[in-house]
């Protein structure tokens, strides 16, 4: 009786230390990898929905939670005219700022990709910018582009240009706001497409060397085509960035709210004046939810355009000669 | 067996994690039980309180076990939307927050979430109407009054001289001695003989004028008639209409603004006594600045302040006790010879210090007889409630557009305000 339990007992334990093993091999991976789903869950996924649960309610800052209104918050949000003009100054905003940066960016890493003296103090020197704290940046910029006694303004009247109204008008606190911007992140995006031309087969240009192609031509033909994963990753990622712009424009003037005519209001200080100014959290949340709504649009638009390109660069591009023997090269840079 | 453990593990870290966080946001520290624990106040205001390292000095010496932080804001609209968000979030007020009077019945509907400070050593200590508007229904008294802001006219004496008017404080008192329509042809006198502006914005010299008005933005019974009463439309055409001579265009608070208090860029600004300490502290070279015994139209109150204690801190009790001290006459007193914050305290207004204080940047200004005279000048209390700050905010805003910015017409910036008003609903 005693030795058939016995058996019994360990066949049992056995199979369930088997079990455990499946389990090991089946569950394992995901848990490695939970970690991020988690905190994903918590930071990303909980505050999105509790958003979307807070727009479709009343709600005050204080107050808390009021009736269920349905879509009321979004359709009162999307009859003010602000809303328009807040999403007309955040796209004339970020259009000022990535154009400019990334063409900038692009020649800045083209020269640090040269053989320069002193490469890395050069390519540190670039990124010092993006160390500054966004609010010192703007608290000296705001100050420098003053209406009437600001420093920018005084350097024009030396050149004999009229003052600018850099908060009054519209375009000028747009370019403003936008220098600001390009002033951080332009050693930032130079440095990664400087990683991306690293990254470009040597051969290629020795070729179009000797096919007598000269420094502009290999630029055009070769750095930028080359470069389009990296040139892709940039413009999403600031996409992203500079449709949720914010530190900048809140700080610009005393009052933080996008100026008397909202000029230089964008989205998300739309959100921030419902929000915090008007304590109504319920309208606050229906902005929120359509900037994302707009992001993922545009993110959709860039992969679309991402797949196009690349589609079209297969057919275009010159051939690699890839399989044939060649001796690693790229230990030319360094 | 393993997965639920990890699971387990996760969550009591994920927890104690947002536990942390919780426990970092909360200011203060030590038991409230002990009172020489150790222990840390924070003390958030705006503008100047005139709340000096010194005078603070004063309490910790008395009370050595604590540390005093204060925080200031730039503006009272950011105060506004950190008091509120952090009210609202449950945590993350300083021990005691410094609120403004234009805001004050916003805060009052939340009273429960500040500390009853009312006590007997306190009973009767500031003016009845001051006390009166922070005392909620069930008689639960939430702020301690600091400062009320009686105003005179602030001036610069060489500019005066230049354009050969009287430069000497009596004979500029006499010379603003009227209403408003007076005040604005003096300026046009100043800006023919000088080419130069006379006030600085028309946002400034509107507080003035809509200060006067009783029932401005709303009925006693809270409903807004911002749009429709012809006092507040006749206030914003007259002062934009007048500004569009007499103003430097500076909308204040701004870079711009600051910079013209040093160089000369207007004459006059109306000055409750809070803005003296403004003004001093923005062009400490200066040396022509003057007070003028009158005010346009009459006497009028532009802000003062109150302290509260909120429900939310760690320790209340040391709180409220530090705040009664702050605004106990004696320290007020000091507060108003340090930035001018003319005190709220009945105690105060016969105490000689007050008084005879005179202000030695504005060349010996006898400020505090000047401000005792423009208190009393005072007769209207202007009606504040739930809206009032959203709606005078909007209406700021609709001011600077017109002579700010310049970028509307009078007629089409009031149909914004209108349509801004509505938005509010």
């Amino acid at each position: 009786m005693t030795t058939a339990l016995d058996d019994e007992r360990r066949i049992r334990r056995i199979a369930f230390s088997q079990k455990l093993s499946h389990w090991d091999v089946k569950i394992s991976p995901y848990l490695y990898i939970s970690p991020f789903f988690i905190l994903f869950a918590i930071t990303g996924l909980f505050p999105l929905l509790y958003t979307a649960y807070v727009s479709v309610h009343e709600w005050h800052l204080i107050g808390g939670e009021g009736d269920f209104v349905g879509l009321d918050n979004f359709a009162f949000v999307l009859q003010q005219p602000q809303f328009w003009i807040a999403l007309r100054n955040t796209f004339s905003i970020f259009l000022f700022s990535m154009v400019p940066q990334v063409t900038f960016a692009l020649l800045i890493a083209a020269v640090l990709n040269e053989n320069l003296r002193a490469k890395t103090f050069w390519r540190m020197g670039v990124l010092l910018p993006y160390i500054v704290a966004p609010v010192a940046v703007t608290l000296i910029f705001s100050n420098m582009f003053g209406d009437q006694y600001g420093l920018v303004n005084n350097l024009l009247g030396q050149i004999g240009i009229p003052p600018v109204q850099w908060h009054s008008q519209e375009l000028p606190s747009h370019l403003a706001i936008a220098t600001m911007v390009n002033f951080r992140w332009t050693g930032y995006t130079a440095l990664i497409l400087l990683a991306g031309m690293q990254a470009i087969p040597r051969d290629l240009y020795e070729a179009a060397s000797i096919d007598g192609a000269g420094k502009p031509r290999q630029f055009f033909s070769i750095t930028i085509p080359q470069l389009r994963p990296t040139l892709i990753f940039v413009i999403v990622t600031s996409t992203i960035g500079g449709l949720q712009i914010f530190d900048e424009p809140r700080l610009y003037d005393q009052y933080g709210q996008g100026g008397a005519n909202s000029q230089w209001m964008t989205i998300t200080i739309y959100l921030y004046n419902l929000g915090w100014g008007q304590l109504n959290f319920g309208r606050a949340a229906a902005v929120a939810w359509l900037l994302f709504l707009i992001i993922v649009l545009i993110g959709l638009l860039n992969l679309a355009i991402t797949r196009s390109i690349a589609a079209s660069s297969d057919v275009t591009a010159t051939p690699r000669n890839s399989t044939t023997v060649q001796p690693p090269r790229q230990k030319v840079t360094a | 067996m393993r997965t639920s453990r990890r699971t387990i593990a996760a969550i009591v870290a994920g927890a104690s994690a947002l536990t942390l966080v919780a426990t970092g946001c909360a200011t203060g520290g030590g038991e409230a039980a002990d009172p020489d624990a150790k222990i840390t106040l924070t003390l958030a205001t705006f503008n100047d309180f005139g709340y000096t390292d010194e005078l603070l000095a004063q309490y910790t010496e008395s009370h050595p076990n604590v540390t005093i932080v204060q925080n200031k804001a730039a503006t009272s609209n950011d105060a506004r939307d950190n008091f509120f968000t952090k009210l609202g979030a449950g945590s993350g007020l300083a021990d005691v927050e410094a609120i403004e009077v234009d805001w004050l019945a916003e805060m009052m509907q939340y009273s429960d979430k500040l500390t009853d400070l009312s006590g007997p050593d306190v009973d009767g200590r500031w003016v009845d109407w001051k006390t009166e508007s922070a005392t909620d229904a069930d008689g639960r008294l939430v702020g301690y009054g600091t400062d009320i802001g009686p105003e005179a006219v602030c001036y610069r004496a060489d500019l005066f001289e230049e354009a050969g008017l009287p430069s000497d404080p009596a004979g500029v008192a006499a010379l603003l001695e009227g209403d408003w329509d007076n005040y604005y042809s003096v300026g046009q006198k100043y800006v023919d003989a000088t080419g130069k502006p006379w006030f600085d914005s028309a946002g400034a010299t509107y507080q003035g004028v809509i200060n006067q008005v009783e029932n401005a933005y709303e009925e006693n019974d809270g409903t807004v008639i911002a749009t429709e009463n012809p006092e507040v439309e006749e206030a914003f055409t007259s002062v934009l209409e007048a500004s569009s001579t007499l103003s430097a265009h500076l909308g204040q608070w701004s870079d711009d603004w600051t910079a013209g208090l040093a160089n000369g860029s207007f004459a006059t600004m109306l000055c409750p006594g809070w803005m003296l300490g403004v003004i001093s502290g923005n062009a400490p070279d200066i040396t022509d600045w003057n007070v003028a015994n009158v005010f346009p139209g009459g006497g009028g109150n532009w802000g003062g302040s109150y302290l509260t204690v909120p429900a939310q801190g760690k320790n209340t009790e040391a709180a409220t006790e530090f705040a009664a001290w702050l605004t106990a006459p004696e320290q007020q007193l000091q507060a108003f010879a340090n930035a001018g914050t003319f005190p709220s305290q009945v105690e105060a207004y016969s105490d000689a210090t007050l008084l005879d204080a005179t202000n030695e940047y504005f060349n010996d200004a006898p400020v505090g007889q000047i401000l005792t005279d423009r208190s009393n000048a005072i007769t209207v209390t202007p009606f504040k409630s739930v809206k009032y700050f959203p709606i005078n905010d909007a209406l700021q805003k609709a001011l600077t557009r017109v002579d700010v910015d310049k970028s509307q017409s009078i007629s089409d910036s009031w149909t914004q305000f209108v349509a801004d008003v509505k938005a509010l609903g």
